[in-house]
């Protein structure tokens, strides 16, 4: 089956997947567990914190367990099954008690909600307890979006952003629907479309290690469509993507840089850096 | 054209990647190429409700022709064959080439016509015919100007879309003693009037099948050139080939199944062609072919069907969605991937037909950013397959259990071990914290260079405290 070829290089808008339902609750809890993500935890933990800031200025008291690591992704998506089951189990032991879990970070966040039950389908009881975490996970945004409810007062200067949203985030997560909506309470934000936004940054975890051209070149169009744009600043939910974006920008000398949904949101809001 | 295809070698194909990275012809003819295709099928499903009823009903279609596989092939031969079409089995691609070759000796046939179809790029007819003395030509534009460069498909649906107009001419003018020209209409003209020629000159026509309806026994073919109607319907035998999982139960099956297909695939609402073959010649009648044939292969596809999750993989009704928006394939191109199937979804079949072992490095060719199951016109879950591949890949099989060929290739103790400390590391609270403490502590002692991460990237920096003491401060939490 062959058509007529067009040569011709258009820029691209992929259309929207249609958004998968959930139901939220009607009251914003009292308490909420944080996950922080490992990534986060040594690469971004002031994300970290300013998301616990926004989340106690919504009332919220935040219950961080310090036995807490990693979601297992790495190992999941490298087809270590056996070791990211293991990762895994330790993270749902720590989250018996029937508050949300909010994670800052939209893979993680999948992992959680999707993934586990695969990685437990053979064991009734951790699968139950599994489910029941999945169904109390939230991505951040989602969280401060449809939970809390919340409305952002903006009060910093006028500037442009641009906003990536990680694959997974995106698909598995929908967030970039909350990321935009969140954005687009700040009266001094104009949030610029790049070129290809839906497209891949080219972490993939383990994959920006094992496919390093493949992947170095997804990060240069990547930042070259993020410089482009004339966005004054690059922001995500997402740290994996953030550390490749900005790992790239800082080899190319950019004056770009990436920062964490959380961290502007907050900076943007009042909140102290 | 009994030269030999420039075939890449296996196992190279990281190199084969790097080489395409830095050809800026063939990442501009695919960037361009792939967006447009992504704009036609955005375009094509303006609902994105309708869109996603359509997929599940698509998905549900295929899904339960697979769960009754078996039968639905004995339906369909059985009223094949009561039409009159001959039925041939083959499990491998040699019998395929020798069912063919046997019917082609029979009826001496000297030239071949074939109609696009990457089942024979499978059995690689196009050379078996010609170690035979017999001249097998493609009949589609791109597979057309392929042949001539003695190359391989790229892309499954635009077989020649690595190369631009420019390219196309220069070879028309090397090959065919062409005068120059860029004008795409002036080149499928060129191809057209050499092409017209050769349909009637064949002895044999020789097509794909889209869709083999068992309770009809009918053959669905789709096209845009007419030139599958020429192949099936001019020479005296038509011989079509297909895999055996493109059997459908019902003829009203079709009907949504085409609609995705030709929106996924072009953003077409319906393809120029639609072929509907059930039988040969019957008396009375002015034309088409005296013989049909339908030779069915296997090449590892009941492997994949063994499996209940990789059998997911046989939902594939080929309209290449799923390479149109990859971000790996539009930038290293189909010939990357050196075997038939590119992109995704090869990177999820091509381990059946020819073995993991050989394709090892093909499930890791993805970041798993999900665009290509997003667009899967039947819901193929083409990242937990290609996840799930990678686990095949380091996991030995037990002895007499293996689940595929090939199955363990990629296992290294080394790298099995550091997965096993990494787990270590994040199922022990305190060893974590330990680590947490000398990775901050310790961070300008940080490496600047961190392999393959640090080519395009500066190195990351652990922070000066991480969140856990972070927030164990601020919510004064009893550790």
């Amino acid at each position: 089956m062959n058509a007529p070829r067009t040569f011709v290089p258009q820029a691209t808008r992929v259309a929207e997947p249609a958004a998968a339902p959930r139901t939220y609750p009607e009251h914003k809890p009292e308490r909420i567990y944080l996950f922080g993500t490992c990534v986060v935890d040594l690469f971004f933990p002031e994300a970290g914190m300013d998301a616990i800031r926004l989340l106690e200025r919504e009332g919220i008291q935040v219950v961080f367990p310090q036995a807490q690591s990693c979601c297992g992704q790495p190992a999941y998506t490298s087809g270590y099954t056996d070791q990211a089951r293991e990762v895994a189990r330790a993270q749902l032991a720590l989250f018996d008690q029937d508050w949300p879990v909010v994670v800052p970070s939209g893979s993680c966040a999948g992992m959680f909600r999707h993934h586990y039950q695969e990685l437990f389908a053979g064991e009734p009881d951790t699968l139950a307890r599994a489910r029941a975490v999945a169904e109390r996970t939230y991505e951040l945004a989602e969280f401060l979006l449809h939970v809390c409810r919340v409305e952002l007062h903006d009060q910093g200067p006028p500037t442009e952003v641009a906003l990536h949203t990680s694959c997974s985030a995106r698909r598995e997560m929908h967030t970039h629907h909350h990321g935009r909506a969140l954005l687009d309470q700040l009266s001094g934000v104009r949030r610029v479309d790049h070129d290809h936004e839906s497209e891949c940054c080219g972490f993939g975890g383990t994959f920006c290690v094992r496919m390093p051209d493949i992947s170095g070149a997804m990060v240069a169009d990547k930042t070259r469509s993020l410089r482009d744009s004339g966005a004054a600043r690059v922001v995500s939910a997402d740290a994996g993507c953030l550390m490749n974006i900005n790992g790239a920008l800082e080899k190319q000398r950019a004056p770009l840089q990436g920062q964490h949904l959380a961290s502007f949101l907050w900076q943007r809001t009042g909140g102290q850096p | 054209m009994s030269q030999p295809a420039r075939i890449p070698l296996r196992d190279e194909f990281k190199s084969r990647a790097h080489d395409a990275l830095g050809d800026a012809q063939l990442r501009r003819n695919f960037r361009g190429a792939m967006d447009s295709l992504m704009e036609k099928r955005a375009a094509a499903f303006s609902d994105a409700d309708e869109r996603e009823r359509l997929r599940t009903l698509g998905n549900h279609i295929r899904a339960r022709a697979l769960s009754r596989l078996p039968d639905l092939l004995e339906q369909l031969e059985s009223n094949l064959t009561a039409n009159g079409v001959q039925v041939h089995w083959a499990e491998t691609t040699e019998q395929a080439n020798r069912i063919v070759l046997d019917i082609a000796e029979r009826r001496q046939a000297r030239q071949v016509i074939k109609g696009k179809s990457m089942v024979s790029e499978e059995m690689d007819m196009n050379h078996v015919l010609a170690d035979h003395g017999i001249e097998c030509l493609e009949s589609d534009m791109g597979e057309y100007i392929i042949q001539l460069d003695h190359e391989k498909p790229s892309h499954i649906i635009m077989p020649a879309i690595h190369k631009n107009a420019d390219q196309v001419a220069r070879l028309f003018e090397r090959e065919l003693g062409e005068p120059y020209t860029r004008d795409v209409n002036e080149l499928i003209q060129t191809g057209r009037r050499i092409l017209r020629q050769k349909f009637f000159d064949a002895d044999i026509g020789v097509s794909g099948v889209n869709f083999a309806v068992a309770e009809t026994g009918t053959l669905v073919l789709v096209e845009n050139e007419g030139n599958g109607r020429m192949s099936t319907t001019v020479p005296k035998v038509h011989i079509a080939v297909t895999g055996i999982e493109k059997v459908v139960a019902h003829l009203r099956d079709v009907v949504p199944l085409l609609s995705l297909l030709t929106r996924s695939a072009l953003g077409q609402p319906i393809t120029t062609y639609i072929n509907m073959i059930s039988r040969p010649r019957q008396a009375g009648e002015r034309d088409g072919p005296e013989e049909v044939h339908l030779v069915l292969l296997d090449n590892g596809r009941s492997q994949a069907f063994a499996d209940g999750e990789l059998r997911q993989t046989l939902n594939c009704i080929r309209c290449g969605a799923c390479m149109n928006h990859c971000p790996v394939y539009t930038r290293v191109g189909g010939h990357t991937y050196g075997e038939v199937y590119p992109g995704p979804i090869g990177a999820i079949i091509t381990p059946h037909l020819v073995g993991l072992d050989k394709v090892p490095d093909h499930p890791s060719a993805s970041s798993l950013c999900g665009a290509c199951g997003e667009v899967c016109p039947v819901r193929i879950p083409i990242p937990s397959l290609l996840r799930r591949l990678r686990e095949e890949n380091v996991s030995r099989p037990d002895p007499g259990h293996a689940v595929m060929r090939g199955q363990g290739s990629k296992y290294s103790a080394l790298e099995s071990t550091v997965w096993k400390l990494w787990r270590t590391l994040y199922t022990r609270p305190l060893l974590y914290r330990l680590f947490r403490f000398f990775a901050t502590r310790l961070r300008a002692l940080t490496p600047s260079r961190l392999g393959p991460w640090t080519e395009h990237r500066g190195a990351p920096k652990p922070a000066a405290r991480s969140l856990h003491e972070l927030a164990r401060k601020h919510l004064e939490q009893p550790r």
